[in-house]
């Protein structure tokens, strides 16, 4: 193809976008556009099968049949996530072995905030709250993005995930209106998870290198500043309702922009993590590779078998 | 009879419940998502059968005991589940062979309890069987993968096999609340579920290419309460929010 037909089907393909169409797997699209996408859905998918761990940890510790049932019932959910977002990924060309590849040898990067640990069970509703809390309000406006079988797997995984999140508030309200042991175990995942909540809204908008392109291709609609403002004027009131203090002694707020001004975000700390030297990076990515090495032989015999099964079969047909 | 009644349900729900706690344990560390997903769903079924069988244990004790208190504030030495289904997770082999083994008994198990004369009880199984026949044609399926494989994995899983049989005599060990509601037309004689048991189990592993272990020597003492040491750490994680905080509502 000449220079001049690629510049005339990336002029095609831009105006489709910005008339709100749909781009399929089959269509035409920039390289940039389908390497962005694999980009970020894999890093979705990985975020969803990462997650899993830190929620995992609390199933055999969960301190009710009922929320032990919950508990399962959304890991399971992030588990389906976690598929269905592998499976929209395939369609732009990549298979799941390599995006496993680059998730296991660290080239491909998952949400940060699964590198803190759940050391107490309010951590499990602090999750649901705040960290699902951020996850929608990063994702909804992922349900009218440009690429098809990501726009229609967000809606699906949206739904799912307000669900989650009234959960986990709902755990929140629980130990907030129990005994005071529970309350303090409340606050306490607060406190812990609050920042690190913030920080998974992205970098700000000065500091991020890929907002400019994504909002082009509405990957993006709003900056992540924007995004995590959202966030803290509707986060703060519900803590208020249920009697838990933001651990941010400058949170206040502004009757002027009709918001919360807020503190500083240790960005250093944000970094760290991102770079893989967080509390539990290690232990995540030891987790996963050592589930997929430790499957290797089950995945080898559920091969073997088939193509023996297969080979019956044809030897029967003859 | 409440007292034998309330016995034999806590002798069908602890099974469920020490086999979902074992297989939630694998959420997130199976060797694909796939499976991930299945053994969390299994997982899930087994936990929600447990619910509705101690809800009515509890309704029946009728003195303020709740779901939770019968599942996760007994002593060892008072859960009455098949040494089975504590065994652990050695590896993907034994998870499945253990849930195979498991539930091929579940299955017949859940057919005979539908036709209780204790109309809840009946009303549990029939909404159980529906579960319990995926799990039995997921686990069988991986004994026919794994049996019929590669020969690493035919030997993990015959390993798995020759170490699990011998407690699978167990399942048909009647207790005194098993005979009490046998004769109230309640509970289900297991004695007559054996033949059966073992047709299936060897027609699969057959299927499979895999040896029927000869051993004549089995295991018993979980229906009796008395477990093997896998069990007390078992429970140390079952019951950890509930003994560290007591009295509370979570």
């Amino acid at each position: 193809m000449s220079e001049e037909q690629i510049r005339n089907l990336e002029k095609q393909f831009e105006e489709r976008i910005a008339r709100d169409e749909k781009i399929e797997p089959k269509d035409w699209m920039p390289e940039k556009y389908r390497q962005t996408h694999i980009r970020q859905m894999s890093q979705h998918a990985h975020s969803e099968v990462v997650g899993m761990l830190p929620e995992g940890n609390w199933i055999t510790r969960a301190p009710s049949l009922r929320r032990k049932v919950a508990l399962l019932a959304k890991v399971q959910d992030e588990a389906g996530h976690g598929l269905y977002l592998y499976s929209a990924t395939e369609t732009l060309g990549i298979s799941r072995e390599e995006m496993y590849e680059q998730l296991h040898t660290g080239k491909a990067k998952y949400s940060s905030i699964f590198n803190y640990p759940t050391i107490t069970w309010a951590d499990i509703g602090a999750i649901g709250w705040l960290v699902d809390g951020a996850a929608i309000i990063n994702q909804v406006p992922l349900c009218s993005t440009s690429f098809g079988p990501y726009a229609r797997a967000m809606v699906r995984v949206c739904k799912e995930e307000s669900f989650h999140q009234r959960q986990g508030y709902e755990i929140m309200i629980k130990l907030s209106s129990g005994t005071p042991e529970q309350k303090e175990m409340a606050q306490d995942a607060l406190n812990r998870w609050w920042w690190p909540s913030l920080m998974m809204l992205g970098p700000t908008d000065a500091e991020s290198v890929h907002t400019e392109q994504s909002m082009k291709w509405k990957l993006k609609r709003k900056s992540n500043d924007e995004l995590r403002q959202q966030f803290i004027d509707q986060t703060v009131p519900q803590a208020d309702l249920i009697g838990l203090t933001i651990p941010d002694p400058d949170l206040k707020w502004n009757e002027e922009r009709g918001s919360y001004d807020f503190g500083e975000i240790d960005w250093d700390e944000f970094w760290q993590v991102v770079k893989g030297h967080g509390p539990m990076n290690k232990e995540r990515m030891k987790a996963r590779v050592g589930a997929w090495e430790r499957g290797e032989w089950v995945r080898d015999a559920a091969m073997a078998h088939a193509e023996k099964k297969a080979e019956r079969k044809e030897k029967e047909a003859v | 009879m409440k007292k034998s009644l309330y016995n034999y349900i806590l002798g069908i729900a602890d099974n469920s419940l020490i086999l979902g706690q074992r297989i939630g344990e694998l959420c997130g560390h199976g060797p694909s998502l796939e499976t991930d997903i299945a053994c969390t769903n299994i997982s899930l079924d087994l936990l929600g059968q447990v619910r509705s069988y101690y809800q009515y244990a509890a309704k029946i004790a009728g003195d303020g005991r709740t779901e939770d208190d019968i599942a996760m504030l007994r002593k060892e030495r008072e859960y009455v589940n098949v040494l089975l289904v504590e065994q652990p997770n050695t590896d993907f082999a034994y998870t499945m062979a253990r849930h195979f083994l498991f539930d091929e008994y579940h299955l017949l198990f859940l057919t005979e309890l539908k036709k209780s004369k204790d109309m809840t009880l009946a009303a549990i199984a029939t909404k159980c069987i529906k579960e319990v026949r995926y799990h039995q044609r997921f686990s069988s399926d991986w004994i026919r993968r794994l049996g019929d494989g590669t020969e690493e994995s035919q030997n993990r899983m015959q390993a798995a096999i020759d170490d699990l049989w011998t407690y699978t005599d167990e399942l048909f060990h009647q207790t005194d609340a098993d005979k009490a509601m046998v004769s109230e037309g309640i509970g289900v004689d297991v004695t007559k579920l054996k033949n059966a048991y073992y047709e299936k189990v060897n027609t699969v592993l057959e299927e499979s290419t895999l040896t029927i272990p000869e051993s004549k020597y089995f295991q018993k003492g979980g229906k009796m309460g008395i477990h093997t040491e896998h069990m007390g750490f078992l429970l140390a994680e079952l019951q950890y929010m509930q003994r560290t905080y007591p009295n509370m509502e979570w």
